[in-house]
């Protein structure tokens, strides 16, 4: 699938090539494997529902009449008899961002057919996802035990808690999905079903390495909507 | 261009991002912990997520090695969701003021 040339000549760049691609009565995402192409479209699709997600939630922010809780305080945990603004999710910003960059390894180490490495490194990617996850669960009952519900809180404005349980309860099933689908990929790649191209269980199709790539892609996207969470929602 | 299907680049260009990535959330937490208030805080932390959400998607994504036909199929209208956000922006403001006009007592 070389994305030189239908028939030997070299495909025009940048701008030019873009708008031969569009023209082009044809395939237009070139030297692009179809199952990655299809993960971007619907990884822009999910982009447009965390922005609806997070627009609503700057909404109902700007347009409340109580003053919104002060989530800095809020997030607080005391550690050592200390006690730390936003620690808890400190840490979870640092684990997800240190399974982004296992997962941008074991993309590497898979196209360079090293079944060991990428075996291991996608293990623990799911096992920094899944850690992810726990400390959310903990951060919940917290939040939950201190009187937030989504139609109240404690602490200021009764959006507050509307806003994080949907946009965080949403976040966090994808990390979910995510973990089963590192998993499963992890298998597939130790069984060596990437390189011998055999049909998968559940869709039928042959797999191939790229896979590792189309589900990288799917988790370098969870971490960045947290990034945007963690921006607007927890520092703003 | 991409010559070939698979994406190849050294791992150094990968750990130095994973760097940039950490000192740059170290960088956003610390935002919160320094007295900082109104544009000065709005800003950095703004700047400190679109830098990191750029480096996620242009390294880490493999964005900038792809054919601009797919880059911009993804990247214009992401950018036009800024858009529904600056009409949110006023639409929201105009129910602030009038709850304020009509709910205060």
């Amino acid at each position: 699938m070389a994305s030189t040339a239908q028939e030997g000549k070299a495909l025009p760049t940048g701008i030019e090539g873009f708008v031969s691609d569009w023209q082009s009565d044809q395939q237009v995402f070139k030297g692009v494997p179809w199952g990655k192409a299809m993960m971007w479209i619907f990884l822009l699709s999910d982009t447009f529902i965390f922005a609806c997600f997070l627009v609503g939630y700057m909404m109902v922010r700007i347009a409340a009449v109580e003053p919104w809780p002060d989530v800095s305080s809020v997030f607080a945990l005391t550690a050592f008899g200390v006690k730390v603004p936003l620690l808890l999710i400190a840490i979870m910003t640092f684990v997800l961002i240190s399974s982004s960059g296992t997962m941008a390894l074991a993309v590497k180490y898979g196209y360079q057919k090293d079944r060991n490495k990428t075996f291991l490194l996608l293990i623990v990617t799911a096992v920094l996802g899944a850690t992810f996850v726990g400390m959310q669960v903990f951060e919940w009952a917290k939040l939950i035990e201190d009187g937030v519900r989504p139609w109240g809180n404690p602490f200021g404005a009764p959006q507050f808690g509307a806003a994080f349980f949907l946009i965080t309860g949403f976040h966090g099933t994808h990390v979910t999905i995510g973990v089963i689908i590192l998993v499963t990929m992890a298998i597939k790649v130790r069984k060596g079903a990437l390189e011998t191209g055999r049909p998968g269980f559940l869709t039928g199709r042959k797999g191939r390495y790229e896979m590792v790539e189309t589900t990288g892609l799917y988790w370098h996207f969870v971490d960045l909507v947290w990034v945007f969470i963690f921006a607007f929602f927890y520092l703003w | 261009m991409a010559q070939d299907d698979t994406q190849q680049h050294p791992l150094r260009t990968y750990f130095w991002i994973w760097g940039a990535l950490f000192v740059l959330s170290v960088f956003s937490y610390m935002v919160d912990i320094a007295p900082l208030e109104g544009f000065a805080k709005w800003s950095l932390i703004t700047l400190f997520m679109l830098l990191k959400a750029g480096l996620i998607v242009s390294i880490f994504m493999h964005m900038i090695w792809e054919r601009s036909s797919l880059a911009l199929t993804i990247i214009v209208p992401t950018g036009v969701l800024l858009f529904l956000m600056l009409l949110m922006i006023l639409e929201a403001d105009y129910i602030h003021s009038s709850r304020m006009i009509f709910f205060s007592s």
